[in-house]
């Protein structure tokens, strides 16, 4: 393998070139950061890049697999699955000797001290990690635009934008500069940029993934996820950063699925779907969906009942408060976490001239971007005597009101939800810039399951004005293999539609066009 | 509820320790209020024998072993530090010795 095709495989083909020697994983790196170097003026999802250090890994996994390849097929399966394997970070994750800004000013400067348990999990499974991916200030947005430091272009179109928060992450993997990324979901934020950039991505039951040394925004919602151009490399990323964590109390005991190794393919997994039970939300199909994303997600569903899926209309009947529940809980928490940003231990500081007040004042008036402060005003309202008992003990009864509309899904037998994961295609920039509450809105799909902490993923369905659609699946606490079993069917069903062969634009020649 | 007042937006201003200048205050005033009455419908929500979750993924917290572990040595836990002062964060004085009387 060599050039565009080591740049364009998938995580599972890699491996298989690295056992045979087909590719070195020295090679895909170098072709990784040529194409970042080449395209990333018009891309924009690269922060920080780890050129000297992601080398150093590729060529200690290129040592491991020759070594094991002398001594005999046993050993080369012995190896870890992501062994060589190239992975972006969002820029949230601490990676000792790292910048890790979360996309804000306030944390300018900021070098990781430590590890976050998933980034040492990656490195213990012999990954290449090339670098930081932009983000939305404190992952708080859906476009990316609220990055602090630069615009994030769709590859789709690049006058659009690539969802967030994970932006950055969810535009590498579409434009071929990486096969994997991470992202953190505390409302949408892996499952919508996904959706919008034509790729998989997803957010694991709440407690799936260790959240320690990962910034938090709303620490009740947060969790860490993959996305991929597969649901097999999905399954792959999600093996290797999931279980339990001792620095993580809510990190969960729950054995992993080892079926996330194995997921099935091509024809096994196509008539896997067959008396699967999927129930249909109609409150999913809000006011304002684009009709072309309502046609790609219904003909996706047809397509599974064609398989010989069971799909049933159902109502989830509180999902018209989750809008406003999750944007009172979540500023809520936020409101709390970021009060450790004070120019005292760590991050930008304006300490030093007048009183201390003054320098909290400062440093945080100035610090936090727009959005970042909005948020954290709402949350404080929320949280204020007098207002407590309305809005933040009011949402967290809906919130229970909603987990129960879940509760009875899974009670009546169904094996995951299936709806859009967002009601719109990639918009352009600026579009939603003026008013908040339609950019809360783009969320409305994807924040119930975060609310109720049950695993979701969106996978391509399709194409609406030549932009992807994203499919939505949620399902039972724990169930992301058969989530991920379920999203592969899907991949064998429709990999000879037409709409798959429909690429991203080429950035190299849209960066020389511009040159 | 009643439209958040100038006077109540600065006060919130305030507990969150946020300098804003005018502009800004006006300008978050406008979006609060905005916000807040298109969330007006969670009012009508009838919770009155619902309880409240924090959590909905109810697991077991486990207990560790009560042993002492290594935590991050001090140089690394420091380096980030605006200011310094051998093994500690230097933090400006908030007693004067006229406060102190």
């Amino acid at each position: 393998m060599s050039g565009e095709s080591l740049r364009r495989a998938t995580a599972a083909e890699l491996r298989a070139a690295f056992q045979s020697g087909a590719a070195t994983s020295r090679a895909v790196t170098d072709e990784l950061f040529a194409a970042i170097e080449g395209e990333d003026g018009v891309l924009g999802a690269w922060l920080h890049l780890r050129q000297e250090d992601a080398r150093a890994e590729a060529d200690r996994a290129d040592a491991r697999y020759a070594t094991a390849r002398a001594a005999g097929a046993a050993a080369l399966k012995e190896l870890p699955p992501l062994l060589g394997v190239p992975v972006a970070l969002k820029d949230l994750v601490n990676l000792t000797g790292t910048p890790t800004t979360a996309g804000s000013r306030i944390l300018e400067g900021y070098i990781s001290p430590y590890d976050a348990t998933i980034a040492a999990r990656l490195k213990e499974a012999g990954a290449v990690i090339l670098g930081k991916t932009n983000m939305d200030e404190f992952a708080m947005g859906s476009s990316t635009e609220f990055s602090a430091y630069k615009k994030t272009v769709n590859p789709w179109g690049i006058d659009r934008v690539p969802g967030g928060s994970s932006g950055g992450s969810s535009a590498a993997v579409a434009a071929f500069h990486a096969p994997l990324s991470i992202g953190t979901d505390t409302g949408g934020s892996i499952r919508q940029p996904a959706s919008l950039t034509g790729i998989v991505g997803m957010k694991p039951t709440y407690g799936r993934v260790s959240r320690y040394g990962i910034v938090a925004f709303a620490s009740s919602l947060d969790q860490v996820g993959p996305f991929a151009r597969t649901a097999q490399d999905a399954a792959l990323l999600l093996h290797a950063i999931a279980g339990a964590d001792a620095h993580d109390a809510t990190s969960s005991r729950s054995p992993l699925d080892a079926a996330l190794l194995n997921l099935p393919s091509g024809d096994a997994a196509a008539s896997a779907i067959r008396g699967k039970r999927f129930a249909l939300p109609k409150e999913y199909f809000v006011a304002g969906m684009e009709a072309g994303v309502e046609r790609a997600v219904r003909d996706a569903v047809a397509a599974l009942e064609a398989a010989g899926g069971i799909v049933e209309e159902v109502s989830l009947p509180t999902t018209e408060h989750a809008l406003a529940t999750y944007y009172i809980v979540a500023p809520a928490e936020a409101s709390a976490n970021l009060a450790r940003y004070d120019g005292i231990r760590y991050g930008a500081s304006k300490h030093g001239g007048g009183d201390l007040l003054n320098g909290y004042l400062e440093t945080r008036g100035r610090g936090f971007g727009p959005e970042v402060r909005r948020r954290i005003m709402l949350g404080t309202y929320a949280l204020s005597a007098g207002y407590y008992d309305a809005y933040y003990v009011k949402a967290q009864k809906v919130r229970t009101l909603i987990a129960r509309d879940f509760d009875r899904i899974w009670a009546a037998g169904f094996d995951a939800i299936v709806a859009p994961t967002s009601p719109q295609v990639a918009w352009k920039f600026g579009a939603k810039m003026s008013d908040p509450v339609s950019m809360y809105l783009a969320d409305a799909c994807t924040l119930p399951a975060n609310m109720a902490g049950l695993p979701g993923v969106s996978i391509p369905c399709g194409l609406s004005e030549n932009l992807p659609v994203g499919l939505q699946l949620i399902g039972k606490p724990w169930s992301e293999a058969e989530l991920l079993s379920i999203s592969a069917g899907y991949e064998a069903l429709t990999a000879t539609a037409a709409w798959r062969a429909v690429a991203p634009h080429d950035l190299a020649k849209l960066g020389r066009g511009a040159a | 509820m009643s439209d958040l007042t100038r006077a109540e937006v600065e006060r919130v201003a305030a507990l969150a320790r946020l300098g804003l200048t005018s502009d800004e205050l006006g300008k978050l005033q406008g979006d609060l209020n905005l916000i807040l009455e298109q969330w007006a419908h969670l009012a009508d929500v009838d919770t009155s024998s619902v309880p409240p979750s924090a959590q909905t993924i109810v697991q077991a917290m486990p207990l560790r072993e009560d042993t002492a572990e290594q935590s991050l040595p001090v140089d690394d836990a420091l380096q980030n530090a605006p200011a310094r002062s051998g093994d500690f964060v230097r933090v400006q004085a908030i007693l004067s010795e006229e406060a102190d009387g």
